[in-house]
């Protein structure tokens, strides 16, 4: 039997659906990037760069999002160090300390990998294209894939927090972190897709790219199904009104580059951008219906 | 470990005066409402940032057809619940048990997240943008530290509201409801003995909790019970994510 609810709004709004979105996409690409070099082969190097780069200035834009949605901003702090022992405040069962400390970890990854793919480009200094060597090793892809781990983490953890609550539709699934991370990594997909299109060493990747997006996809629906099927008599709560529009958009993220890919006559007649485009606003569009149905 | 303290409110002696809320915002010096016109008496709507007290009046039908609604007044507040939701979640342990074996919310160490406010289940936290703060039933701690009862049980004129010893407290609902019940008012019950470990603050009530807007004993569950179901959903998902990219990036010698 679901729960029934009597509790009040948090009021995570703009900030929260943004820092959703850049955590999902950085975690997402990191991911990407990592999958490349340790599947892919040396033509897929320039996309796996570039996923890299995309994945640092989102993560950076991270913290400050979350800072700027605190009530006392200054007191950031206190989700890692205890204000009054000076210890460490983690507390392993509130997805909420968790994800602090994951992101403040994959943090330092994500900043490593941005380091070695600006190594590996032309015209970089010594120091610089010596650390990219080092990331070639074995070490180096140690460190790298358990950067990913952590990616993988910060892409997910936000639905797990949701869920770990007492709000009506949030806390009534248990699918929302895996949900929001294959809808992390397929727009993380689209997204380095698009910006290959101004790389063209990097477009050599496209194919792949778009073919592990259409898996990442698939994976989103099943998910979005599991999803409506825990939610039972909650379901009319993010599928009323206003509500079905932001569905539209992410049916329209999840559907039409699967179509495209099965009617190959449809990729001659619409803009090779409007897939990527479209899975990235559906990206936003699931984030927005989950964060601020259950709370109008 | 000083002697859990408790509130046994009995709604059948609650006569809707609100004394008790007046008492809380005078101690507590909490901000008055906005004016606000509701189809009620009740003029305060919910407990928030600025109600830490909140006299909630039920519409009850009754059998008796030239009366066929009552009144019922519950003066509601947080439930001090021994598992306690908010302070489960809340990732700067702002909040803290008490030596009284209360929840207490440390307003220098609340950083506004309101990760608490999503999680408590009975909707008693607000969040007060002046201070950038979770707000909340404070038990009257500062009262309570210096061998005072708390504001709202000593203003109460019909003793609705009884502070005391949570043992006691618990002995005394329990004879109460016995005698209601030999009174003919069968459907008198407590709401607390269970819920949450048992809650600190807890209700002797004559209908079922839904009508007072409390989750029933099966409805009463901590954020946790998600954790691991969500982390295995992240799990599954991570595993799946990863054949699809090897099945993808895997591919060689098929380029032009
Ligand atoms: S009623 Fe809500 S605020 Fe009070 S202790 Fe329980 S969970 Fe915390």
């Amino acid at each position: 039997m679901l729960t029934e609810h009597f509790v009040a709004a948090p009021h995570w709004e703009w900030y929260i659906l943004a820092y959703f979105v850049a955590a999902g996409l950085s975690g997402g690409t990191y991911v990407i990037g990592t999958m490349l070099r340790l599947w892919g082969d040396a033509r897929d190097l320039p996309a796996s760069r570039l996923a890299f780069f995309i994945s640092w200035p989102l993560l950076l834009v991270c913290p400050i999002l979350l800072t700027l949605d605190l009530g006392q901003p200054t007191r950031f702090w206190h989700m890692l160090i205890d204000s009054r022992t000076a210890g460490l405040a983690f507390k392993s069962w509130s997805p909420m300390s968790v994800g602090a400390w994951a992101l403040l970890i994959y943090g330092i990854f994500s900043t490593v990998m941005f380091v070695v793919a600006l190594g590996e480009t032309r015209s970089t200094p010594a120091l610089l294209s010596r650390v990219s060597k080092v990331a070639g090793t074995l070490a180096g892809r140690v460190v790298m894939v358990v950067g990913a781990l952590f990616a993988l983490f910060v892409s997910a953890y936000t639905g797990v927090l949701l869920a770990v609550s007492n709000q009506p539709v949030w806390s009534d699934t248990w699918t929302l972190g895996g949900l929001f991370l294959a809808s992390g990594l397929s727009g993380a997909s689209a997204l380095v897709l698009l910006m290959s299109r101004r790389r063209p060493e990097a477009a050599e990747t496209d194919e792949k790219l778009l073919e592990a997006d259409r898996y990442f996809i698939i994976l989103e629906l099943v998910l979005i199904a599991l999803f409506f099927v825990t939610l039972g008599g909650v379901l009319s709560r993010v599928l009323s009104g206003g509500w079905l529009v932001l569905w539209l958009v992410v049916l329209a993220g999840t559907v039409v580059p699967l179509l495209v890919h099965w009617r190959p006559a449809w990729r001659q007649r619409i803009s090779r951008n409007l897939g990527p485009i479209l899975v990235l606003l559906g990206v936003l569009a699931l984030r927005a219906v989950v964060i601020f149905s259950p709370q109008s | 470990m000083a002697t859990p303290v408790g509130f046994f409110t009995d709604t059948t002696l609650c006569i809707g005066c609100k004394a008790c809320e007046v008492a809380c915002k005078e101690w507590n010096q909490l901000p008055d409402n906005p004016i606000q016109f509701r189809d009620s008496y009740d003029n305060t709507g919910q407990l928030d940032q600025r109600n830490f007290r909140h006299v909630r009046f039920v519409e009850q039908a009754t059998s008796n057809p030239d009366k066929p609604i009552a009144w019922s007044m519950m003066s509601d507040v947080c439930k001090h619940c021994a598992n306690a939701s908010c302070l489960e979640v809340c990732p700067t342990d702002a909040i803290i048990r008490t030596e009284f074996d209360t929840v207490y919310i440390q307003q220098d160490v609340c950083n506004g997240c309101r990760d608490c406010i999503a999680a408590c289940p009975y909707g008693v936290i607000g969040f007060d943008s002046q201070s950038g703060t979770a707000k909340k039933c404070t038990f009257c701690y500062d009262r309570l530290q210096n061998n005072k009862m708390p504001a709202c049980a000593q203003a109460c004129p019909t003793q609705s509201i009884k502070f005391g010893n949570l043992a006691d407290l618990r002995k005394m609902a329990a004879d109460r409801v016995q005698a209601l019940q030999a009174q003919g008012v069968t459907q008198a019950r407590i709401y607390g003995d269970t819920e949450y470990g048992g809650l600190h603050a807890f209700f002797l009530l004559t209908d079922k909790p839904e009508a007072y807007a409390l989750p029933n004993a099966e409805s009463a569950v901590l954020p946790g019970r998600n954790d691991v179901p969500g982390y295995l959903a992240v799990a599954v998902t991570s595993v799946l994510a990863a054949i699809g990219g090897l099945v993808a990036f895997r591919r060689r010698g098929e380029r032009a």
